[in-house]
This record gives C-alpha cells, structure tokens and sequence, in this order.
C-alpha cells in the first residue's frame, strides 16, 4: 500500500469498518466579513483547500476569504488559528473540538 | 465597532476596537492569538494579568487584549512592568513588545531585567524593522537588508535575540515564527507558568515596508520563507541561531534551566539580615527570662 | 521605632535622610533609585528602611528605569518615590510626561547641584527650577515643592504623597545639595492615618468603570492592577475609556483636563510663607537655601530702618502668582535672589507685570549667597 508523503490520503482503498464514526466531520467555518483583510493564510495553508479568496470586497476594501467546498473541512481548526484578524470561526462538526 | 458574530476568542479581545490596525498578513495579530490561547492553556487568573507594551505596531497589543494593560513609553516597558512586579509580586505580568522597543532603546533594560531572573515574560515580536514608522532598520535587521535607513543594505551586524537574553540571565528563552502556532501557544503557556525571566521572541511577516523591501511583498511569502527555511532545534546552543538575510531560522526551546529569580535571593538575603539584627531588647528579654 | 518600623521622635540627620523618612511616615513602600550625588543619601537609606517597613527598594539601571518602575509600582497600588539630581533629572523627563499623561501618583526628589551638564556634582545649586516647570514635552501642569531645611523636607515629603495622591500627578520636591547635606534637628512627628491621602478608588461595577471619567474636581478615581477591572491606559492621547483618540478634539479634552486640574485647585495647592511683608517696601522673593539666608539679610535691612520683607514660595509650581501680584502693587521692588542666572526671577517679573521692579541676584552655583549680598541688593533696590 502506498501513502502520499506528507499529505492526507483522500482516497482509501478499503474504507474502515467504523468509517462513518471516526472520519472528521466537516464544520462549519464563518468568517467575519468586516474583520477579514485577504491575507489569505486561512486560503494557502488549510489542508483540504477547503477555502478561497473570492474577488468580493467587504466593507473595507480588502478582497475576503470565503468557505470554497464546506464538505472538505476536517474541523482540524487551522484557519481560526491562522488568521490574524481574530475573523474566523469553527463550529466544529464534532461535539468535541 | 462590534462585529456582528461573536466568538468565543472574542472574550479575551476589546471587541469595540476591533478590527485592529495591524495591516493585512501582519503576525501580530497569530502572536496576539498565540498568546490567548496560550493563557488559556495555562488556566491563569485572567484578573492578574496585566500586560505592558511598548511603542510601535506590537505595542498596540496592550490595547487589544481584555486584561489590565498599560501602554508606555519607548523601550520602557521591562522597568513598568519591574515596577508593577514588584509592587505586587501576585501580579502575572507580561511583556509584550517589538524587536526595536526591547533590543535598541530597551536594550539595556533587557539585559538588566534577564540578569535580575525577574519573574515576567517577555514576548518579543521580531519583524526585522521599524515597523509602525515606515520600515527603517533595526538591531536585528539582517546585514544586508534594505529599510528606508538602509536603502543600499544594512551594514550592521544584528543582534542574536536569543544569546542575548541568555546570556545576560534569563532562564527561559525561545524562538518561534508566527506560522508555528501550535509551537508558539505551548511555548507562551510554558513560559507563563514558569519563574523567573521568561523570553520568546517571535517571527512576524511585516509585508507593508520590511518584507515589502526585501522581496517578500506579501505576509504568504514571509510564510512560505518561515515553512521552508525555519528548522526546529529544541535545546540548540542560542549562539547557533544568528539569522543571515533569506538564510535557515533555527527555532525551538533553547534555553530552560532553574535559577532563584529576584524576588527569591531578596527573600533569602534579607530574611538572613533582618534575622540578624533583630533589636538587643528583645535577645535581652529571653536572656532575663532565663535567668 | 514603634512596631511597624516608622520613627517617631527628634533627631539630628540630614535633609536627604530626612526626605527618606518623609516618604516613610507618608506611607511610600517603593523606592526605585539610581546613585547621584547629592542624592544618593536618599536612596542609601530607603535602601535600609524600607524592608523593616515591608517595603521594597530596587536600584535600577539607570534614571530612565528608576522612573518608570517608581510609575509601575504605582500602578501596582504601592506609594512610590524617586530621587536624583541634575543629570538623573533630565533623564527622568519623558517618561514624567508619562506620569503626567497617565495620571500616575509619585514623588520625585530633585536634590539639585550645580549645572549645566555634569557640572558641581557635589555643591549647590538652583538650577532645575524652570525645568521642573517645563522639563517634559507638551502641555501640562504640575505641583512643585521647595524645602529649605531637612525639618521642612521631611514635612513637605509627606504633603507631596498626599498632593500627588489627591491629584493624580507626579509631585516633584526640589531640594539642593546644601538642604540635602546640611544636618539639623528634625523632629518626626507620629502622622495619624487620616493625615494621609490615598488615590480615590472606583465606585463602580469593573464593567461600566471608565479610567478617565473624571469626577467635579478633574481627577478620575483609579484602579489598580490586579483587581478586575481590566483598564487598559496609555501615553497616546486618550478618552475617557482610555482607548486612544487620535483626533484633535480629544487632545483638548484631555490637556484641558489635565492642566485645570492643577491649575483650577490651585488655591489648595499653593502655599508660602510671608515674614514682615504687610508694610513692606522691598520684598525679597527666595526659596530653597537661599530662603533662609534671606531672612537673614531682610531682618539686617529692617535694622538699618529699610523696610524689607520676605516672601518664600513653598509650592513653586504651580506659581504663587496672585500672591505676587498683589504686593507688587505695594512695594517698589522685588529682589530675587537665586543660585542660578535666572530662573524664578523672570516668574516674578511676569507677575509684577511692570507695577515693581524686579531685581535679580544670581550666583551660579558651587555655594550659597551671603547675607552681605541680598542685603546690599536690597539697599539698591530702595535706592
């Protein structure tokens, strides 16, 4: 069986019996429209590319980030941590962060 | 203003003053947030922290953060916060400045508070310059780069923060970058918990003037800078961490040892004085009840 | 020494040890201090003193450190004290500005010695005075006291906590070498508590406090650190939340404020003493050492029949311009004597404003006027 070095395997060739208890769910990211200066950290370094800079503007001129593919998300809880502007924020898809 | 979401970081934050004035990609604002999360990682009493900064951009973190905070003069932050330790030792005091306030007109109370073991931490955001006045060089601006002081390249030899602080005393000494933030919180609530001279001194994007003059233009490239040149060597010799422009950064925990801090060798010498010259009346009075 | 370390009794020490158990009897438990001469006396002897009261003392640095720490401490809720000289004094001036800016209560000694630069470093002068006015950057105001014997040190070191207390401001003592040197009897009175001002404390809930509101008389109550009320200040011009205003219109607010907060009190501020002055023809206005060889030199004019007076300013700053004012409409002079090349004197003559002469007689340091000098200066006044 071969692993992709350095990156999380997106394709299982069994799936686990307790597959639908273990995998992460996604969560639900929301990210401060007025906060949110288009750095594009939360962008460049989630590990499922789960998010994108969109060519909106928010209130203040810069261009924001935005939720790309909601499904992708682990709840890993990168991006809240990773963006400087204290703008984003993980509900978790599981009880527990 | 107040943003319309609330989160719970949001308890920790003067959220009438958000959005902050750092500029897009800055790391002071991963620092600010490495710092919360590391307070609450160490379960501290937040009504006695109290935090002193500075001037510059990281010397606006006093203003962000919902805790007793007190934003001083230039490089001055080390003897306030001396005062306010010492004034009341129950105090969990924390210093949070830039690489120019602490190093260039701080540098003597630096090496003076690390030599005391004063029982603070020093978080020392380190983005190579001057930031909040346009970009100019600084005692750890690397040789060679370009400020607005330096437009043909620094020719000055920059300070090693970490062998610095080491050797003048400290007993904790540290150096993240901003994209190391799960690194960055432990260390912040290490160093919390821990006696004595606690500093950590942390790498930060400054796109806008430094990263912007030495072809970093965006906060992502000083990111990808720290990804793919930083090295992680906990225990390293301090004396090995010297920062070459564009060169490897090491990072890691350098420096954790034991060493009474001030209030402790106060504590010891006086109580031996004081103990000593205790009033001839009162050996007087034990000698004539012997009797 | 009762049980809690403070003296009470007579002794005979000089004014920097008695400045030293002036802080203590006022209840100063912080003393952060760098070695100067003539001051460091001061420090010597807090450096003793203050761990039998349960104080600390810490000597810093450098002057810069010793300010701020004296700043942090009182923030910290302990009464904190400084001492210096000259040299230390000027180091000392940004970070006053801070004092003043954040409304922090201390004291700060200037056991002035003979300037510019390194200068006398053990002998007399009264040079710092204007400085003590104006040493720091911008617009401000603050309380300035002037002892002329180490009896009176130790008595205005106690009223400086409670000015400094009251008014949220720094108090500086400006004494000299040749006060702060000379030794004589002090006698050191039991100060009862309620004798001894405390910074208003807020009234408020943590949450709705404000660090800037301020009460009828200007001053905000304040908060110490450590006890939840999660304030934030800072050197930056501010509101009245003590977030900074960048705008013009907070930068009236609050120099307005914190300038007619001394400036409107002023009348409980100022205080001088007067010596033969109702009938008076010349006054002599002295202060400091010098204020006591004039006395000397007015009781010799009024021998010779001139009829001369004394008036001697104990707060300095703010000035005791009404007072000065309105003898200049009663005496054809006033003679200045002071240990510098002019200084005080031009105070004087602005509030004489024409209506007398004003006459200075400087020395510029390195001793003290002689009674001969003030009282031939005098003589020429009245000529």
């Amino acid at each position: 069986m071969q692993s992709a070095k350095g990156t999380a395997h997106t394709k299982l060739w069994r799936k686990p019996f307790d597959h639908e208890q273990k995998a992460a769910k996604p969560g639900k990211v929301v990210i401060d429209r007025e906060r949110c200066k288009g750095c594009g950290y939360c962008v460049e370094f989630c590990p499922k590319e789960a998010l994108k800079m969109s060519d909106e503007l928010g209130p203040r001129g810069y261009t924001i980030a935005k939720v790309a593919d909601q499904s992708k998300c682990l709840s890993c809880g990168l991006c809240e941590i990773i963006c400087p502007e204290f703008a984003i924020n993980l509900e978790p898809g599981d009880d527990k962060k | 203003m107040v943003t319309v979401t609330s989160k719970p970081i949001d308890q920790y934050l003067r959220v009438d003053r958000m959005p902050h004035i750092w500029c897009a990609g800055c790391g002071i604002g991963l620092a600010t947030s490495c710092f919360i999360r590391g307070i609450e990682r160490a379960g501290l009493d937040l009504d006695k922290i109290a935090v002193v900064s500075g001037i510059g951009c990281t010397g606006r973190v006093a203003g962000y953060v919902k805790f007793d905070s007190f934003h001083t003069t230039h490089g001055r932050a080390l003897p306030f916060a001396t005062g306010l330790k010492l004034g009341n030792p129950e105090l969990k005091v924390v210093v949070f400045s830039g690489d120019g306030d602490l190093a260039a007109i701080g540098g003597n109370h630096l090496i003076h508070s690390a030599r005391r073991n004063i029982d603070m931490t020093v978080i020392c955001i380190n983005n190579f310059n001057y930031g909040m006045t346009g970009g100019q060089m600084g005692p750890t601006t690397p040789l060679e780069a370009r400020s607005t002081t330096s437009p043909y390249g620094n020719f000055e030899y920059p300070f090693n923060l970490p062998y610095l602080v080491a050797a003048s005393g400290a007993t904790y000494v540290a150096r993240w970058t901003v994209l190391h933030l799960r690194q960055l919180e432990r260390c912040i609530a290490e160093a919390l918990v821990k006696p004595g001279f606690s500093f950590i001194e942390v790498l930060s994007p400054c796109p806008t003037v430094y990263g912007r003059m030495n072809k970093r233009a965006r906060g992502l490239d000083e990111m990808h800078y720290y990804q793919e040149k930083s090295v992680i060597r906990n225990g390293a010799d301090p004396k090995e961490a010297d920062i070459v422009l564009d060169g490897p950064i090491v990072v890691g925990k350098f420096i954790d040892i034991k060493r009474p801090t001030l209030w402790d060798y106060r504590r010891q010498v006086l109580d031996k004085a004081l103990e000593q010259k205790k009033p001839q009346a009162e050996k007087g009075a034990v000698a004539s009840q012997e009797q | 020494m009762s049980d809690n370390g403070v003296l009470s009794g007579t002794f005979f020490m000089n004014g920097d040890e008695a400045c030293a158990e002036g802080a203590i009897s006022a209840g100063c438990r912080f003393f952060a201090g760098y070695p100067i001469t003539p001051a460091t006396e001061i420090a010597e002897r807090m450096s003793e003193r203050l761990p039998q009261v349960e104080g600390v003392f810490i000597q810093m640095e450098d002057e810069i450190a010793s300010m701020n720490a004296v700043l942090g401490a009182s923030w910290a809720g302990v009464k904190a004290m400084t001492a210096t000289s000259g040299p230390g004094f000027s180091l000392m001036m940004e970070n006053l500005g801070l004092g003043v800016m954040l409304e922090t209560p201390c004291v700060v000694v200037d056991v002035q010695r003979a300037g510019p630069s390194t200068g006398l470093p053990t002998l007399v002068a009264q040079g710092d005075m204007m400085q003590a006015r104006w040493g720091s950057h911008g617009s401000y105001e603050i309380i300035a006291l002037v002892p002329s014997s180490p009896q009176e040190i130790f008595d205005l070191t106690i009223t400086a906590f409670n000015l400094s207390e009251k008014y949220r401001v720094p108090v500086l003592i400006m004494s000299d070498e040749a006060v702060g040197h000379m030794s004589e009897k002090v006698v050191i009175r039991q100060v009862a508590p309620d004798d001894l001002v405390s910074r208003k404390r807020p009234r408020v809930a943590p949450e709705k406090y404000q660090p800037y509101k301020p009460d009828k008389d200007l001053v905000p109550p304040m908060a110490i650190a450590g006890e939840g009320y999660r304030f934030h200040v800072t050197g930056l011009t501010h509101d009245e939340r003590g977030y900074p205003a960048m705008t013009a219109e907070a930068q009236d607010r609050l120099v307005r404020r914190l300038v007619d907060k001394i400036r409107l009190n002023r009348k409980a501020i100022i205080k001088y003493e007067e010596v033969s002055t109702e009938d008076a023809e010349v006054i002599v206005f002295a202060y400091g050492i010098t204020a006591r060889i004039a006395r000397h030199a007015v009781q010799q004019a009024r021998d010779e029949g001139i009829r001369a007076g004394l008036l001697r300013p104990i707060t300095i700053w703010p000035f005791p311009e009404e007072r000065v004012r309105e003898l200049a409409r009663q005496v054809k002079a006033f003679v200045v004597p002071e240990i510098n090349y002019g200084q005080i004197v031009f105070e004087v003559e602005r509030c004489a404003a024409g209506k007398a002469k004003t006459v200075l007689l400087p020395h510029m340091g390195g001793a003290v006027h002689l009674p001969q000098t003030i009282l031939e200066g005098i003589r020429e006044a009245v000529r």
